[in-house]
């Protein structure tokens, strides 16, 4: 089998923790970017997204779309999915709490000018509040270096990645989180992260009003 | 063990595909109903909820809170989650749209009265369009009973559920997928769904203005 292929426009959006996800399990992709609406109708016209939508990845000889099957699929297939169903339920739980808190942080670009503080306001109290303290809390308890079964799994990459983009809103929110600034050190000093996050890599910069309009074009976004 | 407990308001909200999924497995489940902001408050301070949230279910010694963790859990241990990793990569990508599609149907009765007629064509356009065609199509392209390998899993029971939730919307939007309204029929007979079915099961009904307004007040928003 040849290299996963992504298939997304050139910026972090839905897919940027695909990329992640296969960067950390050592994984070498290929990105077809989407550049144009037509780019969009021409997968859509030969069968190629299920419900129309982006990301779609090919992978296996399958053609996978949505986000949370591909990010599973890749998961069990590169062993960072947890030794049991036990494990994997602990697994799913704590990712989809990143997925919450990350997915607000995402959508910030979108928000309205007049809308903006109250919206980084609330992400900051979610953050402090909320999520940061419930996943120092797992790490204090159990004391181990990794989330779940004291192994690297999906979602310490998760949480690694969606406190990247937190210390790129305000550093100084991950100041009373020791444990998951000791997290975000160990996991980026993994060879195949340090690579990732080296610059050339195939890391998407945070999403400026110039991407987001390339985004607006493609996805005919009014 | 014992059996498990569901920690939610008495409505259907972000629960009621988990009930739909331990009926259809045939597992008893307990409700332990939220319907005071107090109830919540005290599962919060106890640290019953990891992130402050419900839904939560307790099972084999768990607090296990987030839907899809919830879901994913009891599809493997119940064993309705494909053989290997190839199928339930097809049954995630499936639960996945009804749970795009779902969402939008349940946020529906939260929508502005002005809103209102421009979100159900919405979501009429991507029901006819997007959704069931995708749906009818698998089926068709196989020819099987069951959407993944020949055999009853979770997306199946997810579908079906949310058949029932377009059927409420507009049976019409039904009309031209004869494989989906087959699909429900047989789904809808296996037993153990068939007694979920019937009233007085722990299904819940359809959210009205009165449940709103006790959602809005337990969950204060």
């Amino acid at each position: 089998a040849g290299k996963p292929k992504l298939h997304y426009f050139n910026g972090r959006g839905r897919m940027e923790c695909i990329r992640w996800l296969l960067a950390a399990a050592g994984v070498e992709f290929e990105e077809k970017f989407i550049e144009q609406p037509e780019d969009l109708d021409k997968l859509r016209n030969d069968g190629s997204l299920m419900f129309q939508q982006v990301p779609m990845v090919e992978i296996d000889g399958m053609k996978l779309v949505q986000t949370r099957a591909i990010l599973n699929y890749i998961a069990t297939k590169y062993n960072l999915y947890g030794k049991d169903m036990k494990e994997r339920a602990l697994i799913d739980m704590y990712s989809e709490g990143v997925e919450d808190l990350g997915e607000m942080i995402m959508h910030l670009p979108l928000c309205p000018p007049d809308q903006k503080d109250a919206k980084i306001a609330q992400i900051k109290e979610r953050t402090t509040n909320r999520y940061f303290p419930a996943f120092e809390k797992v790490l204090k308890n159990h004391g181990q270096d990794y989330l779940v079964g004291n192994k690297l799994s999906k979602a310490d990459i998760h949480l690694v990645e969606l406190l990247y983009y937190v210390e790129e809103l305000d550093p100084s929110l991950l100041a009373n989180f020791p444990l998951l600034k000791g997290l975000k050190a160990r996991v980026s000093s993994l060879p195949a992260v340090k690579k990732f996050l080296q610059p050339g890599s195939q890391r998407k910069p945070p999403m400026d009003e110039k991407n987001l309009e390339e985004a607006k074009r493609i996805f005919r976004i009014k």
